[in-house]
C-alpha cells in the first residue's frame, strides 16, 4: 500500500522496479548491464546457527587458549603451497573493472592481514604484485595480459571456468572503462566495448583441462599450486572433475558472488546459492577421499565472521571476499550519498560498476575519481575488516570448543528454515530432520 | 569426458593381432578416462544365428546354471565366460533369445546383440580392464574402445561405453550433450529403453531409433546433427566397419590415420602412435559434421 | 648439440634442460610419440629440433626460442607465445597460436579449426589451409593463409589482419574484405619472406574488422 494514497496496491509480479526495467528496455533495445551480485532474497548462511557450548561441550578461553586460524592451500602437487594466517582471502577482481588504487589497496590490506589477493580478467599490474605478499594469478578465457613471466612471479595460478555471478559468461568491460592503460594491458583499442569470451580458447572439457594443467606446471617448474574456480551450478560433478583433472585447490563461487559487469538476468537467474554449493563441494571431495587433501575455497556473499565460520563448519578450508572487500574500502559509503543520488542511485543501492563513474573511486578508470581512494588508508581499512572477520571466526569456534577453526563441523549447526536445512544438510532446529536426507 | 579409440583391420593377416594392437591405444587414453573402460570387438561371426553378450552385476553369479538353462531352451553353439560377462553364440533368432532373457533372466544386462559384435564393460582403471578381459589376445576385424571420465552421471559398469544401439551397432562418445534429458523422454515414448541417465546412452538410443525408422547410418547421423545439441565426437561400430563424426562446433578432439594395413581413430595422436607404421600413415582431422567410414567389402 | 630421447627422459627432464639452456644452444628431441607439453616455457634463444609428431601445447608460452617440429602438432601449438619462432613441417591441430602475443608461427601444412583464436600480436603463416572459426576474436597480429580458409573466418575480429590466397568458405560476424594498400603489401611480403613461402603478394586478399561491434548499436542486434 502506498503511504500517500492508501488505496494503491503494488503488484508483486510487476512492482515498480520491474516496470521501470521494461520501460528502459523498450527505450534502449539493450539488456540491463550492472555490477554487484544477486540481490534477491535467497537462503543464506543467516539461516544457520551454531549450537555453542553446553553441559557436554566446553568452550575455549579467549586469548590464553589458542584457536588457530592458519591455513595451507595447494599442497597436493605443488612444491610451494600457500601459507596464510587467516582463512579469509581476497577474490579475483580485475584491474580495469577496478582502479589501480583499488587494486593496490587490496594488495596492501591482504598483506597486512597475512592473506592472499587475486588478479582478475586484465592481467597482473606491477603495483599489485609489488604490494601483495601472496598473489594468485587468474588464468581466464580471455587471456588478457597473460604471459609466462607473470605466471612465474605469481604464488599460485587460478584457472577460471566461471564465477558465481555468471556461470557460463565471460568477462565484460565497457568502453568507458577501457582507458589507455587498460587498453594497452588487454591489447584492445581504447574506448571500445570488450567482447566476452565464455570458454577457454585452447581447451574444452575436463579431459583437455588435465593436459592444460600439466602444461602450466611444466612452464612453472611444478612450483605453484593450481586452483580451479567454478561458478556454482552442478557443483558435485564440477568439483569431482576438477580433482580428476589435477587441481590442487577448488574454488566454488555461489550466485551471490559479485561482478563488475554483466546482464542483470545472468546475475539473478543463473547459478545456485553459496549455501548448498559448499555442502555439495564437500560431499564430492569426501566421496573421492580428497577432503583436506584438495582444499576448498568458497565465495559468494561472505559478510561476517559468522559466514566464515559457517562455511568452514560445512567443510570449506577457506573463503574469498570480493563485494565485502570493496565495501570495506569505501564502496557504498554514506559520505558519497549525494553523489550517488546525482547519478540515479543511493548509498547502499549502488550497482552500476560498469558505468565507471563510481564516486568512491573504486570501480572506475576516471583519474579524478580514482584519486579519491588513498591506497594506504584503503589497505588499512581492508586489513581491519579481515582482522574482524578472523576474530569473529575465532570467537564462534572457541564457543564451540575448537582449538583450530578447521575442526568446526556441520554438527555444530542447525537450521532455522526448511530450505536452509535441505540446502546445507543440517537438521532443522529442534528436530533431527534434514529434508531430503533421512529418506524423506 | 573421455578418450575414444577405434581400429579397423584392412589387411586380413593382422586380424589375429587386433587385440595386441588396440590394447596399447586404449591404455594411452587412461588419463582422459580413469574411471572405467569398455570395448566392442567384432569377431567369430555367427551368420546363421545370433550372438549376445550378457553382463551380471553379481560377482558370484552362477554361470553354470545359466548355461544349462540356455542350452535347454536354445541351440547354444558356444558359451564363453570372461569376468562378469558371457558371450553366447546361438542358432536361433535374436528376437526369441532377447525376449526369453528379458523374461527369465532380467538381472542380466545385454551389452550387445547381433552376429559379430561382443561388448565388454569394466568399472575402474583401464589397465585393469585390459588385463582382466585379456584384450591383448583378442582377434577380430575391428574394435572400438572407450575410457571414461564421468561428467554428470554415476560410475557404474552400465554407464560405461560402448553403448549398443541395435544389431551389431555400437557407439562411443567423447563430449557432453546438452539436450539429452528431453530427448530421452521423447525416445522412451517411441519405445526405446534406457538403463542409465547417461547422455551418451541417449545418443546411442537416438541412432537406434532413426535406424529403426528406416534411415541408413549416414542418414541417421545427419539427423543427429540436427537433433542432438552439445559437443560430441562419435565413433560408431557397424557389422562391417566403423564411422566417425564430429558435431558442428568441433571442439572435442579427434584424429584419424590410415595405412594399407589399418584405419584408426582416437582422441589424441599418442594412441595412434602406438600402431605399427604410424609414422608414415596418412594422418588427418575429421571435419565437423562430415561422416568418415570404413567398410569391409 | 644435445640429443634428448623421450624413451629415456621424462617430459619434466626435457623441459628442465631446455628451459635452462643458453642462447645458441642446440637440442634435438626424439621419440615424441604424441606427448604433450613438449618444449614449453622456454626463455632464451635456444634452437630445438623435434623429430616426430607432438601432442597438445608444444612450444606453449615460448619466449625467444627457435623451435622446429618435423612432424604434426596437436592442439594449442605455440599457445600464448611471446616471441621467437616456431615452425612445423606437417599439420597443426586446432587452436594453433591461441592468444599468442608475438613471435612467428609457420605451419607448412594445414592448420585445423580456430587457428589464431584470440591472437594478441603473433604472426602466423600457414602454407596450406585453415579450418573453421579461425582468427576468432583476433585482437592484433597477422594471419597469412596460403591455401583456403574454412567457415566463419575472423568472427568478431578486432584489429588483427588476415591475408588469404585461396578461397574463404565464409566470413564470420563483422569480418569483411578490405583494400590491400602499399603498407599491407609490404607487411605481407616481409612475412612470406620470413617464413620461406614463395607466393606472390598480388595473389592475396586482405580481411579485417568492419568495426560495427565496437560499441553496442541497436541496429546491429542481429549480429549477436
Amino acid at each position: 500500500m502506498s503511504k500517500d494514497n492508501p488505496t494503491l496496491i503494488e503488484s508483486a509480479t510487476f512492482p515498480r522496479h520491474v516496470i521501470a526495467e521494461i520501460q528502459r528496455a523498450a527505450k534502449t533495445g539493450i539488456y540491463d548491464i550492472r555490477g554487484f551480485g544477486a540481490k534477491r532474497d535467497i537462503p543464506t548462511f543467516d539461516d544457520l546457527v551454531f549450537l555453542g557450548a553446553s553441559t557436554s561441550r566446553y568452550p575455549l578461553e579467549g586469548y590464553r587458549e589458542k584457536c588457530t586460524t592458519e591455513v595451507v592451500l595447494g599442497n597436493r602437487f605443488a612444491k610451494n603451497p600457500i601459507h596464510l594466517k587467516t582463512p579469509v582471502t581476497i577474490a579475483g577482481m580485475s584491474f580495469g573493472s577496478l582502479s589501480a588504487q583499488a587494486k593496490e589497496s587490496l594488495g596492501r590490506g591482504a598483506t597486512l592481514a597475512g592473506t592472499s589477493t587475486t588478479t582478475g580478467d586484465g592481467g597482473m599490474t606491477p603495483e599489485e604484485r609489488g604490494h601483495s605478499k601472496t598473489l594468485i594469478y587468474q588464468y581466464l578465457p580471455s587471456r588478457y595480459g597473460m604471459n609466462p613471466d607473470d605466471l612465474r612471479r605469481a604464488d599460485a595460478i587460478e584457472i577460471v571456468l566461471g564465477q558465481g555471478a555468471k556461470p557460463g559468461g565471460g568477462g565484460m568491460l565497457l568502453g568507458q572503462k577501457i582507458s589507455p592503460r587498460v587498453a594497452q594491458m588487454r591489447n584492445l583499442p581504447e574506448g571500445i566495448d570488450q567482447r566476452s569470451a565464455c570458454r577457454h580458447p585452447d581447451w574444452t572439457g575436463p579431459d583437455d583441462l588435465e593436459i592444460k594443467i600439466q602444461e602450466l606446471r611444466e612452464i612453472t617448474n611444478w612450483e605453484k599450486p593450481i586452483y580451479v574456480k567454478v561458478g556454482a551450478t552442478r557443483v558435485f560433478y564440477d568439483v569431482t572433475l576438477a580433482v580428476k583433472a589435477g587441481a590442487d585447490v577448488v574454488v566454488v563461487d555461489g550466485m551471490q558472488g559479485g561482478t563488475a559487469a554483466t546482464q542483470d538476468v545472468f546475475i539473478e537467474h543463473v547459478g545456485i546459492p553459496t549455501l548448498p554449493a559448499v555442502r555439495m563441494a564437500v560431499e564430492a571431495l569426501q566421496e573421492m577421499d580428497m577432503h583436506r587433501k584438495v582444499q576448498l575455497i568458497v565465495s559468494g556473499g561472505i559478510r561476517s565472521g559468522a559466514d566464515v565460520a559457517k562455511a568452514l563448519a560445512l567443510g570449506a578450508d577457506a573463503v574469498s571476499i570480493g563485494t565485502a572487500a570493496l565495501i570495506a574500502l569505501g564502496d557504498q559509503s554514506p559520505e558519497f550519498d549525494d553523489e550517488y543520488k546525482a547519478i540515479g542511485s543511493a548509498a547502499g543501492f549502488w550497482d552500476d560498476y560498469q558505468a565507471g563513474n563510481d564516486p568512491a573511486g573504486i570501480t572506475t578508470q576516471d583519474p579524478e575519481l580514482a584519486k579519491r581512494l588513498d591506497p594506504i588508508l584503503g589497505g588499512r581499512r581492508l586489513a581491519n575488516y579481515i582482522n574482524v572477520l578472523t576474530l569473529e571466526l575465532q570467537t564462534l569456534a572457541r564457543a564451540c570448543g575448537k582449538s583450530h577453526v578447521h575442526n568446526l563441523e556441520p554438527e555444530d549447526m542447525v537450521a532455522l528454515t526448511m530450505e536452509a536445512a535441505a540446502m546445507a544438510g543440517v537438521p532443522l532446529a529442534g528436530t533431527s530432520w534434514i529434508p531430503g536426507k533421512n529418506g524423506m | 569426458m573421455c578418450g575414444i579409440v577405434g581400429l579397423f583391420i584392412k589387411n586380413p593377416a593382422l586380424e589375429s593381432q587386433l587385440g595386441a594392437l588396440v590394447a596399447p591405444m586404449l591404455s594411452e587414453m587412461t588419463e582422459r578416462g580413469p574411471d572405467s573402460a569398455g570395448m566392442a570387438v567384432y569377431r567369430d561371426p555367427n551368420d546363421k544365428g545370433c550372438k549376445v553378450t550378457v553382463l551380471s552385476q553379481k560377482l558370484d553369479f552362477d554361470w553354470a546354471s545359466f548355461e544349462k538353462s540356455v542350452n535347454s531352451n536354445f541351440f547354444l553353439k558356444k558359451f564363453t565366460v570372461t569376468q562378469n560377462h558371457a558371450v553366447l553364440s546361438l542358432d536361433n533368432s535374436l528376437n526369441e533369445v532377447e525376449e526369453w532373457l528379458a523374461l527369465n533372466w532380467s538381472d542380466l544386462s545385454v551389452t550387445s546383440a547381433g552376429t559379430n559384435i561382443e561388448i565388454f564393460k569394466g568399472k575402474g582403471n583401464p589397465a585393469d580392464f585390459i588385463e582382466q578381459f585379456d584384450i591383448k589376445n583378442m582377434t577380430g576385424t575391428h574394435a572400438l574402445g572407450h575410457t571414461r571420465m564421468a561428467t554428470e552421471s554415476a560410475i557404474t559398469t552400465e554407464h560405461s561405453h560402448p553403448f549398443s544401439t541395435g544389431q551389431d551397432l555400437c557407439l562411443v562418445h567423447n563430449g557432453s550433450l546438452s539436450n539429452h534429458n528431453r530427448l530421452r523422454e521423447t525416445l522412451k515414448r517411441a519405445g526405446v529403453q534406457f538403463k542409465t541417465d547417461n547422455d551418451s546412452e541417449v545418443a546411442a538410443g537416438y541412432l537406434s531409433w532413426r535406424l529403426s525408422e528406416g534411415d541408413d547410418l549416414d542418414e541417421a547421423l545427419n539427423h543427429a546433427i540436427e537433433d542432438l545439441d552439445g559437443f560430441y565426437t562419435f565413433a560408431i561400430g557397424t557389422k562391417d566397419g566403423f564411422a566417425v563424426m564430429r558435431d558442428p562446433i568441433g571442439c572435442k578432439p579427434a584424429i584419424m590415420a590410415e595405412t594399407d594395413d589399418w584405419a584408426a581413430m582416437s582422441s589424441e595422436y599418442r594412441a595412434i602412435a602406438t600402431l605399427p607404421g604410424a609414422e608414415n600413415a596418412r594422418i588427418w582431422e575429421p571435419e565437423p559434421t562430415q561422416i568418415y567410414s570404413w567398410k569391409r567389402s | 648439440m644435445t640429443a634428448i630421447n623421450l624413451n629415456e627422459s621424462s617430459v619434466r627432464e626435457l623441459n628442465e634442460k631446455l628451459q635452462s639452456g643458453s642462447s645458441g644452444d642446440q637440442f634435438s628431441v626424439n621419440n615424441t610419440v604424441g606427448k604433450h607439453a613438449l618444449s614449453v616455457g622456454l626463455t632464451s634463444e635456444v634452437n630445438v629440433v623435434i623429430n616426430g609428431h607432438v601432442g597438445y601445447y608444444c612450444a606453449g608460452m615460448n619466449q625467444q626460442a627457435n623451435i622446429v617440429i618435423n612432424g604434426n602438432a596437436g592442439p594449442g601449438l605455440a599457445e600464448n607465445m611471446m616471441s621467437g619462432e616456431v615452425r612445423v613441417t606437417g599439420n597443426a591441430s586446432q587452436y594453433a597460436a591461441a592468444t599468442a602475443h608475438g613471435g612467428l608461427l609457420v605451419i607448412e601444412g594445414d592448420a585445423s579449426s580456430r587457428c589464431g583464436i584470440s591472437m594478441k600480436g603473433v604472426n602466423i603463416v600457414v602454407g596450406g589451409n585453415i579450418g573453421h572459426m579461425s582468427a576468432f576474436m583476433a585482437q592484433s597480429g597477422c594471419l597469412v593463409v596460403c591455401g583456403d580458409a574454412g567457415d566463419a573466418l575472423g568472427d568478431s575480429v578486432y584489429e588483427a589482419k588476415i591475408y588469404v590466397r585461396g578461397e574463404v568458405k565464409s566470413l564470420g560476424t563483422d569480418c569483411i574484405e578490405k583494400e590491400m594498400r602499399d603498407e599491407h603489401k609490404k607487411e605481407l611480403k616481409e612475412l612470406l619472406t620470413q617464413s620461406n613461402m614463395s607466393y606472390k603478394v598480388e595473389d592475396f586478399r586482405r580481411y579485417g574488422s568492419a568495426r560495427k561491434l565496437y560499441n553496442f548499436d541497436i541496429d546491429q542486434v542481429d549480429e549477436y
